[in-house]
């Protein structure tokens, strides 16, 4: 907020102190190209934090709401194996429904890997209970022990075991792309740094000058800060612009279905990518300050 | 001279009147006793061995002061001492009353907005008109609105209302001095010092400059002029009550006597 006054302030800035420094065009070019294509590349990571963001959620809450328990036993033992799990599964606390999938529920499942005409009825193959859970889910280790001692065939297949590390992958892009933000931010910070500094040293005798005559260091800082601040603005407003641009330009994937469905901004995610300019204009005030102020300081 | 003095007499009582501050003298310097700078027992030295020691200067309100002596004596060095731009290695310098060791940098930048200088490479900013340039301690002051109604009056005193919009690089030598001097009183600063001004320019430009001088004397600056040039002194003792400083063995001497 601080930040955001001391902006408005210097937009509004003394012009007389801009004229007296003599605009280089070099590093007017530099800063406006590394604001420009950080933004550029700011789109992306914030588009790709916000994709495995809802990525991550969705399967964390699909997954969690459901898992599977898997009887094998003797065709002859299957169906009272199955009775008695599910009647421990109606008294598992933390468990809403328990059902037996059909046989042709099950021959659908199997039906993508061994076709249609798969003879489920005469194939040992394990019988599936589907477990809906309810409020904050049930103990699945005390699920297993009672289990374990009933019903011998039956194996508790919660999701956890590949749920996890699913997620974890997804939030572990998540954490990627906003780690390169603070990169992408922190780059243009030095870069800008940098042009500055240059345009200070191209400078130094306006400054002189500027310094005789009874410049203080806020004023003659002010004139280089405030026209930095304004050249990071209108750069990563354009690197925003062509970065939301090349976004929209994607290949819909939805057919192919998986990852890449997400890449983009959905409803309201679409105002993040608005914050970029304000924030390289930020990134810009406070680099460029930091750096006058210590060179002026040098300098004399 | 007529010629220089007739734009003046029209720009004194417009500014004097008007705001009172601008070339009027000075009422509310905040200044502690009667100086507005003091040397007390002052040395400097670049590194090597001391460039001068137990220096004493006191420049009064309307005082006029000259400082001669052989190049390389440390003139130059004096001066950077009374406006800031160097601190003495040993004594104190006193700006308004304030010991300049112990400024800050902007204190240093306050007291330069009322120190009018005018150095012996007179430096511009070489993108900006003349006009904006002798504005320029006004707008790093906040102040420019202020030279609305007294640049044009300056401008026509030193005599350069015609070259107001050329840039510093096409002006000759004795009209960068004066741009220099404008650009130093604009201000309306308590002191004015000035390095050899009339060290690259004819004899008529020197008399010119040196008449500029002494009104701002006569309006109750006091002035420390640096300079070599003894014909220069001769001619302002002519004018004024000026006193002759000499720097010359590591000491600062009264030099009246031998002019
Ligand atoms: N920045 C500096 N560093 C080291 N020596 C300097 C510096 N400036 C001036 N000097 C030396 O100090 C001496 C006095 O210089 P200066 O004050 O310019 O003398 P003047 O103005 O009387 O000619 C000279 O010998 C000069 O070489
Ligand atoms: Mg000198």
């Amino acid at each position: 907020m601080l930040g955001l006054l001391r902006l408005l302030a210097l937009l509004t800035g003394d012009p007389q102190a801009d004229r007296a420094v003599p605009p280089t065009g070099f590093t007017a070019r530099l800063t406006l190209f590394t604001a420009g294509a950080m933004a550029f590349l700011a789109v992306f990571a914030l588009a790709l934090s916000l994709a495995t963001g809802r990525l991550a959620d969705r399967w964390s809450a699909e997954l969690a709401r459901t898992s599977t328990l898997r009887i094998s036993a003797p065709a002859d033992q299957m169906a009272a194996q199955t009775a008695a799990a599910v009647k421990v599964l109606e008294t598992t606390p933390g468990v809403a429904s328990a059902r037996p999938l059909t046989d042709d529920e099950q021959k659908a499942l199997l039906e993508p890997w061994f076709g249609p005409d798969l003879p489920v009825e005469t194939l040992p193959i394990p019988r599936l209970i589907e477990i809906v859970e309810d409020g904050d889910g049930y103990d699945a280790a005390g699920l297993r022990a009672r289990l374990q001692a009933e019903v011998p065939g039956a194996v508790l297949d919660d999701h956890t075991r590949w749920r996890e590390p699913l997620v974890a992958a997804a939030n572990r892009l998540r954490m990627l792309g906003f780690s390169a933000i603070v990169l992408i931010a922190a780059s243009t910070a030095a870069m800008i740094t940098l042009a500055a500094q240059a345009a200070l040293a191209a400078n130094a005798q306006v400054i002189k000058v500027m310094r005789l005559v009874g410049a203080r260091d806020t004023y003659i800082a002010g004139a280089f800060v405030r026209r930095f601040t304004l050249r990071a603005l209108t750069g990563a407003a354009v690197g925003t612009l062509a970065g939301i641009v090349a976004i929209l330009l994607l290949p819909r994937a939805d057919a192919a279905g998986g990852f890449l469905t997400g890449l983009g901004f959905q409803g309201t995610g679409w105002l993040w990518p608005l914050v970029i300019p304000p924030l390289a204009a930020v990134t810009a005030f406070f680099a460029t300050r930091a750096a006058a102020l210590r060179t002026l300081r040098e300098q004399s | 001279m007529a010629k220089v003095l007739h734009p003046f007499a029209g720009f004194r009582p417009a500014t004097v009147i008007e705001t009172p501050r601008f070339f009027g003298q000075n009422t509310q310097t905040g200044t502690k006793g009667t100086s507005v700078i003091e040397l007390e027992n002052v040395a400097y030295s670049y590194g090597g061995g001391e460039l001068f020691s137990e220096l004493n200067l006191t420049l009064a309100p309307g005082s006029f002061h000259f400082l001669t002596g052989p190049s390389g004596a440390g003139k130059t060095t004096l001066l950077k001492l009374c406006y800031g731009e160097l601190i003495a290695t040993s004594g104190q310098v006193r700006l308004f009353g304030a010991d300049a060791r112990a400024m800050d940098r902007d204190g240093i930048a306050m007291a330069r907005q009322r120190i009018g200088v005018v150095h012996q490479d007179c430096q511009f900013l070489d993108h900006l008109p003349l006009a904006e340039n002798v504005a320029l301690p006004l707008s790093v002051a906040g102040r420019l609105s202020e030279a609305a109604g007294n640049l044009g009056d300056l401008l026509a005193w030193v005599g350069l209302s015609e070259q107001a919009a050329q840039l510093p690089p096409q002006l000759s030598g004795g009209e960068r001095q004066r741009a220099a001097l404008a650009r130093a009183v604009i201000m309306s600063p308590d002191v004015i010092i000035a390095d050899e001004p009339t060290g690259n320019i004819d004899w008529e430009m020197s008399q010119r400059l040196l008449t500029l001088l002494v009104e701002l004397n006569r309006m109750g600056k006091a002035v420390l002029v640096a300079t070599h040039d003894m014909n220069l002194i001769r001619a302002a003792k002519a004018q004024v009550q000026a006193r002759v400083l000499r720097l010359k063995g590591r000491r600062l001497q009264a030099a009246g006597a031998d002019l």
